[in-house]
């Protein structure tokens, strides 16, 4: 099963790496992974989609815990939780009912072009795993060459009415 | 604070003239002495000049010892760690120092020693341009230490010093690396006062929840066929006597593994001998049909479960570590207790002492039928082998060991069968008396680790049994133990072999024997008196106990080569990937 694990680390070289190399030594699988700036700039928070049973999780989530620069897992997953990934896929397009086939695919999923020339079209996608692949599906046969995706970012949810709005709209 | 840190900071104060803002090295040795450490191993090169230069001036305050080759400073550390629960402290330089440290290093961690390795490094300028000696040491070691530091500013020293041995020693100890570049060691900083430093990421290990222990003691009382497995822990936390007064009242059997020798006596009725591959018939088997195994300080190594999915199958499992990874990493127990294991056994005992006369007998009363399986499987499979009258049995050699120095040596092995022997057949009493490689597997370990040990423990006798092969990895170190006179009895278990490969290959591959011929050897006897210790041999079996009893009795640094019997096999046996049922027992 797919989890996402939240891990705030500190700020400091090599920390990183020393995830990193946790989930390669022991090997555990990194689907995606994203690092940036927590609350605090001091901390980082790595956010790490991984594969498992619930022993391989929690095996995961406690050697990271072990790591000296560690302060807090999470796996997210086992919370009400919003999860974001962002894609910018390059697209052929540059006949015009290519054009307009992109442009509602941009429409109805919320995307957006961020840029054009005679041959290409550079949309870019944001939301949860499923809509970022299902897009790019939609795309795919009108021409998809380049595809760079974030991997996923993840917060707990503070109530859950919002994104079932967002997800209504999207479906 | 200390007399000799408070000069410091007079001199500061009084005299805020920049030279006698200290240096990186100086800070680093106020440090050490604050920690208490007067006793460091290492080897001297380019990237620590600076820090000998200090440790040169500091030298009635840290003895320092000058190894023959930095493995052999990082196994002395172990050894002297291992034998007293201090933290050992090495020093080598950059590049090759620290990468010949790294076997040392993966070896503490495996076996949960404390240790701080402080390797030189080039200076911050001409880190990641492949400079002379350079080596990338936090990365190399990052994977086999608690954690590592690459100290980039002078005034961070004292505080990194400071967690790196509370690291070390704290939860489940293990090795912490400092790396310090070469201009950082040089460089004036502020100096911060060693009772000031703070460390924010420290942890405290959370006591065992009472609930929890209430359980596993109910679990534990109500069982009809209990078994302790009981490793490396017992000893980590000094719970021997705990255990003993625990096992003893319940009337408990004890399997300990390799790391646990000695945490729980081996020569007491209740210990079962050695669990494992190489373990005892009926400790294996009481695993096998046991209905509750409560493991204390142990983390389920595959050397002692052999397959997983069948390992102990009747059983639930309580599990006490205070390493929360290791609890559910290779089993999945029914009871889980995460904290120290002398807390955990202390209140099973108090509990238990609460509980009544009644229930313990009634509990007691009922694992008479276990233990009479028990005592059946000990007296249909005691640890044997066949005597010889032209050639000395190896696990004679250790029995006569046994007998000569009265089981109270503390005996350092290196890995392989020599190793097995001695965990079979020298039975260890007291915690810390057997220091042996038992995760990473070293050859090599047994002969520094000795050295180490008899330097804490002037007054004991530190005997290292090592094979052919093993000796002749680190024997240099001989000479670290003339020039500081450290008198350890080195006993090798010559049979021209690389005995435990051998094995394997008789047993497993169709007696191919691949590459595990090593007679060509040097003359050890030779060997030694060229070192400058004294060199004894054995080769007929009348001559074994003389010979031993003379090596032992030399009063300075002996070898005693002992020519054993070259196609002797470890028994009994489970083969890797199998279980207990799966014993091989004897040819």
């Amino acid at each position: 099963m797919r989890h996402t694990l939240s891990i705030i680390v500190a700020d400091q070289p090599g920390e990183l790496s020393r995830i990193v190399g946790l989930f390669s030594a022991r090997g555990f699988n990194i689907e995606t992974l994203s690092v940036g700036e927590s609350l605090d700039p001091r901390w980082s928070r790595v956010t790490i989609v991984t594969r498992g049973d619930e022993r391989t999780i929690q095996q995961i989530v406690k050697q990271c815990e072990r790591l000296a620069r560690v302060r807090e897992v999470q796996d997210v997953t086992t919370r009400p939780h919003i999860e974001r990934e962002m894609a910018l896929i390059t697209v052929s397009a540059s006949a015009g009912a290519e054009r307009q086939e992109v442009l509602s695919l941009v429409s109805v999923f919320r995307a957006k072009v961020v840029d054009i020339s005679h041959t290409q079209m550079i949309v870019e996608a944001s939301g949860n795993k499923e809509k970022v692949d299902t897009f790019i599906e939609l795309l795919r046969p009108i021409g998809v060459t380049d595809i760079t995706r974030t991997g996923h970012i993840a917060i707990n949810r503070l109530s859950a009415s919002v994104e079932q709005h967002e997800e209504r709209m999207v479906s | 604070m200390l007399a000799a840190e408070q000069q410091i900071l007079k001199t500061i104060e009084t005299q805020p003239h920049r030279d006698l803002i200290p240096t990186g090295a100086e800070m680093l040795i106020e440090a050490l002495v604050f920690e208490g450490v007067d006793t460091i191993f290492g080897y001297p090169g380019g990237a620590v000049l600076h820090i000998y230069d200090e440790l040169w001036r500091a030298r009635d305050r840290i003895t320092h010892y000058l190894v023959r080759h930095e493995q052999g400073a990082v196994h002395m550390a172990e050894g002297y760690a291992r034998s007293t629960g201090r933290v050992g402290v090495v020093l080598v330089t950059s590049g090759p120092g620290a990468t010949n440290a790294v076997t040392g290093i993966a070896n503490a961690y495996m076996d949960s020693t404390p240790i701080v390795v402080i390797t030189g490094q080039v200076p911050k300028h001409l880190i990641g341009t492949d400079a002379f000696q350079e080596v990338d040491t936090v990365g190399i070691t990052r994977p086999c230490v608690k954690h590592n530091y690459l100290v980039r500013e002078a005034g961070d020293l004292p505080a990194v010093v400071r967690e790196a041995f509370h690291l070390a020693r704290s939860g489940r100890p293990g090795p912490v690396v400092i790396d310090i570049p070469k201009d950082v060691s040089a460089a004036r900083a502020n100096y911060s006062r060693l009772d000031h430093v703070s460390f924010p990421f420290s942890s405290s290990n959370a006591p065992v929840e009472r609930g929890a222990a209430t359980r596993a003691l109910n679990a534990i009382l109500s069982s009809k066929r209990p078994v302790l497995y009981v490793g490396g822990g017992i000893a980590n936390s000094g719970a021997d006597e705990v255990l003993r007064s625990f096992a003893e009242n319940l009337h408990l059997p004890v399997a300990p593994t390799l790391m646990g020798l000695g945490g729980f006596p081996s020569s007491h009725p209740l210990c079962l001998g050695m669990l494992g591959m190489h373990g005892t018939y009926a400790a294996n088997m009481a695993v096998a049909e046991s209905d509750l195994l409560v493991a204390l300080g142990v983390r389920f190594d595959d050397r002692v479960t052999g397959k997983l999915a069948t390992f102990a199958p009747q059983a639930s499992v309580i599990h006490v570590d205070i390493d929360p990874a290791n609890i559910g990493k290779n089993v999945a127990p029914a009871l889980a207790l995460t904290g120290d294991v002398k807390q955990a056994l202390a209140q099973f005992l108090s509990l238990a002492e609460d509980c009544g006369h009644e229930r313990l007998r009634q509990s007691i009363d009922g694992r008479e039928a276990w233990w009479n399986q028990i005592r059946s499987w000990q007296r249909s499979q005691p640890l044997r082998f066949d005597g010889s009258q032209n050639q000395i049995k190896p696990q004679s050699v250790i029995r006569e060991l046994h007998r000569l120095t009265k089981g109270e040596a503390i005996v350092a092995t290196d890995v392989g069968q020599h190793q097995m022997w001695v965990a079979q057949f020298y039975p260890f009493t007291k915690t810390r008396q057997l220091i042996t490689s038992g995760g990473l597997g070293t050859m090599g370990f047994g002969l520094p680790a000795a050295v180490g040990a008899q330097l804490a423990l002037p007054d004991q006798l530190v005997v290292a049994v090592v094979g052919d092969g093993g000796f002749q990895m680190t024997n240099q170190e001989l000479a670290t133990a003339v020039q500081y006179e450290l008198p350890v009895k080195i006993l090798i278990m010559n049979n021209g072999y690389l005995g435990m490969v051998r094995q394997w290959q008789e047993m497993f591959y169709d007696r191919t024997y691949s590459e595990v011929d090593i007679s060509v050897a040097p003359d050890f006897v030779k060997l030694a008196e060229a070192y400058g210790a004294r060199g004894f041999r054995a080769e007929r079996p009348e001559e074994l106990y003389d010979v031993l009893e003379a090596g032992l009795n030399h009063k300075g640094v002996a070898v005693i080569d002992v020519v054993v019997s070259k196609e002797e096999n470890v028994f009994p046996i489970v083969p890797a990937g199998a279980n207990a049922r799966d014993m091989i027992v004897q040819d």
